[in-house]
């Protein structure tokens, strides 16, 4: 069953896709066996390069995708498994998505009055003065006004779309927010605003958020603990403060390094590492497994790995 | 050739490039974009020159000017391109063809769109070779060894392959290998690796500063990314609105930034030591139809002075080579530090940096 100190559990994600028939049919692991668990409140960052399964983790927990196998458990109750109507209430009303591109996430020909307000309608929420009154209530608190509920979406600018997004996901106050790269279309002096934004929100409401991103700085920034996936797997699980100070997989390691950063008297002098598995690992006798190396980190390794890691760091 | 320069106002040697008060705008439907508004700047031969600014900034549209693919409806209001004699905004089409691909190359930010897709990436690197008078089996040779040069492994094999082959960094690499095949002195990049993972970038960033020094390039790289900045540049500027908001050395501008922009970008983006609130800035950048009065940046700018939204500020000099364009520099103006949050930042990386040494 699932853990009790985790509001989010998921145990042994995998997803997979086929595309092709006959014989030019393949399956691709988009996630393969993924476990990890969020605390209430806490901030769960997941960084990892473009395919390598981060984004579809987030939307098989919404159930955008359904899980080839293994089960996602929120506050106790499972979430995957045939979908009954009573199941997709409870997933509909506790996890809410923001999603990364703000221009193609916005019906068009929808009000933002429409947008925002149709998660209140859909769950039954009939008078429409009421509706209103919520959707403007939110549009202060992500920093619209009440003028902006009767305008279209390609009258706002990206990071105002994006905070329309926002909106929409919080209105049915979910205790969930899965956020995918919700910064990473926006400009620079606009990433900072919505960074700000959402760590107002989680603040006041008590948010457990779920972030996914590729700019390992601002993962860092703004997560408790970060997940490191890498084509398809976890590799390694930590607090932010240990996976930066401390990396253990040579992945991370890897990832770590390649962050630019901005100072030039220390960049032009940077050695980065570089992640090769077929030569950082030899797992053709021992199979590797996600072991706690200490409390609170884990690392996908073999068992002679974890002795060199344990006996390198003095564990 | 077409327009010679008057050589009483010949560039000094060291200078391969220069752009004078350059001022760009676009005729649209909504009315005039003036997207680039007296940008002036130098590039001196093996050094790298970032051009650093938000999306509208006006920085590829400069650079597009000097390669001379502007849209339609672009006009080029004034200013000139000085290259070897020439003024680049006055040559026709004839001579620009000389130049373009040959002696000034381009690396685009999206590699996909650069690359034709019907097209074997063998045949896209033969072509520009071809025009330089290898053909057939020399041609294919020279394509080989370029496609080596840029770390592409099996290049036998990958010579007949199509685009969408390749993976995004790859590509990128077949990209710089088009622009290498010109046998380009100048070298610009337009956004190389914001398209690109980190690891991937990493690994094109050591690529193109690479074949800088083999082939003793002089790049223009324009990114948002202040990271990639303090890994390329030897020199910044700092774009805002379409003027060049501050002009210095990689170290003056991530040490000593003297515009509140440029105090604003550099502390806005968590670096891994941030803790504290962002320091965000307000408001939205402005619309260039029809450009505020004074400084462009004012509106958004907490240390704003009366004299900011009234009259447009020159550049103050701070140093030889680091000007900022903002009337905090004039000795009448009260004195503002730059943002605890800020100075802070910069210690630490001066710690970091006497760590390294």
């Amino acid at each position: 069953m699932s853990n009790e100190n985790y509001i989010l559990e998921v145990k042994h994600l995998c997803q997979s896709f086929t595309t092709g028939r006959g014989k030019k049919r393949m399956t691709v692991n988009a996630v393969n066996d993924v476990s990890f668990g969020i605390h209430p409140a806490e901030t769960f960052g997941l960084v990892g390069e473009s395919g390598c399964g981060k984004t579809t983790t987030g939307r098989s927990i919404i159930r955008l995708y359904d899980p080839t196998s293994g089960q996602v458990f929120f506050d106790g109750q499972e979430i995957t498994g045939p979908m009954t109507r009573e199941k997709r209430k409870f997933l509909t009303s506790n996890i809410a998505m923001i999603f990364q591109d703000p221009i193609e996430s916005l019906n068009p020909r929808m009000t933002i009055e429409e947008i925002i307000g149709e998660g209140l309608t859909l769950r039954g929420v009939t008078d429409k003065a009421e509706v209103r009154r919520q959707v403007i209530e939110m549009l202060r608190k992500v920093g619209l006004t009440a003028e902006h509920a009767t305008r279209y979406p390609h009258e706002f600018s990206g990071g105002q779309r994006q905070r329309i997004g926002i909106a929409r996901a919080m209105i049915i106050k979910p205790r969930m927010i899965i956020a995918d790269e919700p910064v990473s279309a926006l400009d620079v002096s606009i990433q900072a605003q919505v960074i700000n934004l959402l760590n107002d929100l989680k603040e006041e409401m008590g948010l457990t958020i779920l972030f996914i991103a590729h700019n390992l700085s601002v993962v860092k920034y703004f997560s408790d603990r970060i997940g490191v996936m890498y084509y398809g797997k976890m590799v390694e699980i930590a607090r932010s403060e240990d996976l930066y100070e401390h990396p253990m997989h040579p992945y991370t390691r890897a990832l770590l390094s390649a962050i630019p950063e901005p100072n030039p008297l220390t960049e032009r002098k940077r050695v980065r590492t570089d992640y090769v598995p077929e030569r950082d690992h030899d797992y053709s006798v021992e199979k590797p497994s996600m072991v706690e190396i200490e409390p609170d980190h884990f690392v996908y390794c073999s068992p002679s790995e974890e002795a060199a890691l344990r006996k390198k760091f003095g564990l | 050739m077409a327009n010679e320069v008057n050589s009483t106002e010949a560039m000094p040697d060291d200078v391969i490039l220069r752009v004078e008060d350059l001022r760009v705008s676009f005729r649209t439907y909504g009315g005039i974009v003036q997207a680039v508004r007296g940008v002036s700047f130098d590039l001196k031969r093996g050094e790298t020159v970032a051009i650093v600014g938000e999306s509208g900034s006006g920085k590829s549209v400069s650079t597009k000017t000097i390669m001379g693919i502007l849209a339609p409806n672009a006009m080029i209001d004034s200013g000139r391109i000085l290259y070897d004699g020439m003024d680049l905004t006055k040559i026709d089409e004839d001579h620009m063809h000389e130049i373009r691909g040959h002696r000034i190359g381009m690396v685009f930010q999206d590699p996909m769109s650069a690359l034709n897709p019907i097209m074997k990436v063998g045949k896209q690197i033969t072509e520009v070779l071809h025009k330089k008078g290898l053909h057939h089996e020399a041609a294919k040779r020279r394509a080989l060894e370029l496609m080596e040069a840029v770390g592409i492994p099996d290049v036998e094999r990958r010579f007949n392959q199509y685009p969408f082959q390749f993976s995004g960094g790859m590509r990128q690499r077949i990209v710089i290998a088009i622009a290498l095949a010109g046998d380009p002195e100048i070298l610009i990049c337009d956004e190389p690796t914001t398209a690109l993972d980190v690891t991937v970038q990493a690994k094109i960033l050591e690529l193109i500063n690479r074949i800088r020094e083999e082939r003793h390039l002089s790049v223009i790289f324009i990114t948002h990314d202040l990271g990639v900045v303090a890994n390329m540049a030897d020199r910044v500027n700092i774009m805002y609105a379409g003027r060049i908001v501050e002009t210095g050395t990689a170290e003056e501008i991530f040490f000593e930034p003297a515009h509140p922009y440029t105090w604003a970008l550099l502390s806005s983006m968590p670096d891994l030591q941030t803790k504290d609130r962002l320091m965000a800035i307000p408001g939205t950048p402005p619309n260039m139809i029809y450009p505020p009065t004074g400084d462009a940046f004012a509106p958004r700018n907490q240390y704003a002075l009366k004299i900011d939204t009234e009259k447009e500020p020159p550049f103050f000099r701070l140093s030889d080579t680091h000007l900022a364009a903002t009337w905090l520099l004039h000795p009448k103006a009260p004195k503002i530090e730059m943002p605890q949050q800020l100075q802070d930042r910069i210690k630490r990386m001066k710690e970091a940096a006497k760590n390294v040494q």
